[in-house]
């Protein structure tokens, strides 16, 4: 049964190559309007699912709907809702800009009149205006990442599929292209975005999926997660001249760790104001002064190193 | 956001499709030099070497050349288009738009039946100026350059569809296919004319039905029945067209 109120439904989906496994039983939902993150290292499987999604690969098992048609047995139908903006940029090299959008608009159907004006707003948009007659080829890598976003903005769908789109690109191209994708989800896009990237993911994602070794090792928005690893929240503490000892930062309660590696010690704690204070008095008794004292959360990235990290130790257990 | 058509599996989309297809092919792979060099040069430098201090008469001369200009030409384009638009990673952009593959193997075959049929004038106008041999019969010479000329692009479509890294690899695969095919058609030897066993392999060749209804309508005689080069055409173009379709859909995803 299809929840309306999704924009994607995966059940189950798995692909496997020459018997390895990519993709082994994922499932998630995308509500409509989503901006939803897909994160993981390299080989984890994003730009499988990605491919699945779009008709590019036929899984091995599962299901999946794309605004409610099976991506298998109504493939044409659940591609016509979809644009994709693969991790490197496929735009024909021989063709001008103008005509790269043009052809994109043919293929989704898109009348003249409507692909012309669009194309001209997406053109703006995207600061490409000026290079409209211009060869592909004589783009930048980071322009033509902005003329596939143009290329597959032109038929106006209504789920936008972006594969690691900012990966190697120039400060400026990736704000551009942030920016964008941050209007397009206030517009009501649903957005599936792939990325290794943490800073991107935690700045725009509204919900991330980790998926780790063709799994889906977790699934919530990014303060949830955060907070879905207590012990993860640390505190950071600089002195003058320390004296304290791990084994004297360890035994008090609630750590659960200590990192003395660098010059600001971290003490991983599931109570950070509890032991802030703890601390400070410590450092009274021992004479000892406090440069800086802060208790923080652990960012996206640590939560996915954590989430990265405890699958691998429990396969090999 | 809008869906601009509802209903995607329509044969008017998907025959849009195939000409969108087509037209890209147009743009991007008519000057591109495989095709120029394996579809144009190739053949007039083949048909000059070969027909150089032979007593040729032109009977024989033009049919065969417009023959294997249709042959070359028309089964250019398709190895070349599939291979290089795996390379360029543009391939996969296309599968994932609402086009079917049946449409974009549609379009593929329309860009080398169009190149075909269209550089196929040359040698027919070039012969009527430069011999004196006339049109004598000029429904089987359309019936010959056009069912040849989807036959042929078919095959190159046909071809094109291995998963290799290099478009190089496809046009030396098709260019396996394509010589020694040239050998057994009756281009530059009447099939009456040729060693038995090269009567016996003959039938097997599309071009061998395609060049016999060009020189029917050259005035020559043809060697198999009128009505059976068509229909023979029809049923290569059928295969041919059925088996892209298989080895398409099989390896469509490979090497992306």
């Amino acid at each position: 049964m299809v929840n309306e109120h999704n924009a994607i439904e995966v059940k189950g989906l798995s692909k496997t190559f020459n018997g390895t496994v990519a993709v082994n039983v994922i499932s998630f939902n995308v509500a409509k309007g989503e901006l939803f993150g897909f994160l993981g290292p390299n080989g984890a499987g994003k730009t499988t699912t990605v491919r699945m999604l779009t008709g590019v690969l036929k899984p091995s098992d599962g299901t999946a709907t794309i605004q409610g048609h099976d991506i298998c047995s109504e493939a044409l139908q659940s591609r016509a809702h979809i644009a994709v903006v693969p991790e490197e940029a496929n735009v024909y090299l021989d063709m001008s800009v103008w005509q790269n959008i043009m052809l994109m608009a043919d293929l989704y159907g898109v009348p003249r009149k409507q692909r012309t004006s669009k194309a001209v707003e997406l053109l703006e948009s995207l600061w490409l205006s000026d290079r409209r007659e211009h060869k592909a080829r004589t783009l930048s890598k980071g322009l033509r990442q902005r003329l596939m976003l143009c290329a597959a903005l032109v038929s106006e769908p209504e789920i936008l599929f972006l594969d690691e789109p900012t990966s190697g690109l120039d400060v400026q191209s990736r704000q551009i292209i942030h920016k964008i994708i941050r209007q397009l989800s206030d517009e009501g896009l649903t957005i599936f975005l792939t990325t290794h990237n943490m800073e991107e993911a935690e700045k725009l994602c509204s919900r991330v999926a980790i998926i780790n070794e063709g799994e889906i090792a977790a699934i919530d928005t990014p303060d949830r997660l955060r907070s879905a690893i207590q012990a993860r929240q640390y505190v950071e503490v600089v002195f003058s001249d320390n004296k304290l000892s791990t084994q004297e930062l360890e035994s008090l309660s609630g750590v659960s760790s200590v990192d003395l590696s660098s010059n600001a010690i971290r003490v991983y704690t599931e109570t950070p104001g509890k032991t802030a204070t703890e601390i400070a008095f410590l450092a009274k008794t021992r004479d000892m002064d406090v440069e800086q004292l802060c208790t923080r959360k652990p960012s996206l990235q640590e939560v996915f190193l954590y989430f990265t990290n405890q699958d691998k130790k429990e396969a090999k257990q | 956001m809008t869906v601009y058509v509802e209903n995607t599996n329509s044969w008017r989309f998907q025959l849009h499709g195939a000409l969108v297809i087509l037209k890209k092919n147009i743009v991007l792979y008519y000057l591109k030099p495989p095709v120029l060099i394996f579809g144009v040069l190739f053949p007039v430098f083949f048909f000059l070497a070969f027909k150089m201090g032979r007593p040729i008469s032109p009977e024989n001369i033009v049919p065969g050349m417009v023959a294997m200009a249709v042959w070359f030409t028309a089964s250019a384009v398709g190895p070349l288009v599939t291979p290089w638009e795996r390379r360029a990673k543009t391939y996969e952009r296309l599968i994932a738009t609402p086009v079917s593959l049946q449409a974009m193997i549609a379009g593929d075959i329309l860009s080398g039946l169009l190149f075909g049929a269209c550089l196929s004038i040359i040698p027919v106008i070039l012969g009527l100026i430069l011999t004196d041999v006339v049109i004598t019969s000029l429904l089987p010479l359309i019936g010959g350059v056009i069912l040849g000329a989807i036959s042929f692009s078919s095959l190159g479509v046909l071809l094109a569809a291995p998963p290799a890294s290099s478009p190089s690899n496809i046009m030396l695969l098709s260019n396996l296919v394509r010589l020694p095919l040239l050998f057994v058609s009756g281009i530059f030897l009447p099939i009456s004319e040729m060693p038995i066993w090269a009567r016996w392999v003959s039938p097997f060749s599309p071009l061998s039905y395609a060049g016999d209804l060009i020189a029917i309508g050259f005035g020559r005689r043809g060697y198999f029945p009128l009505w059976l080069s068509p229909l023979m055409l029809i049923v290569f173009t059928a295969v041919l067209i059925w088996g892209s379709y298989k080895f398409h859909r099989k390896w469509r995803s490979k090497g992306l």
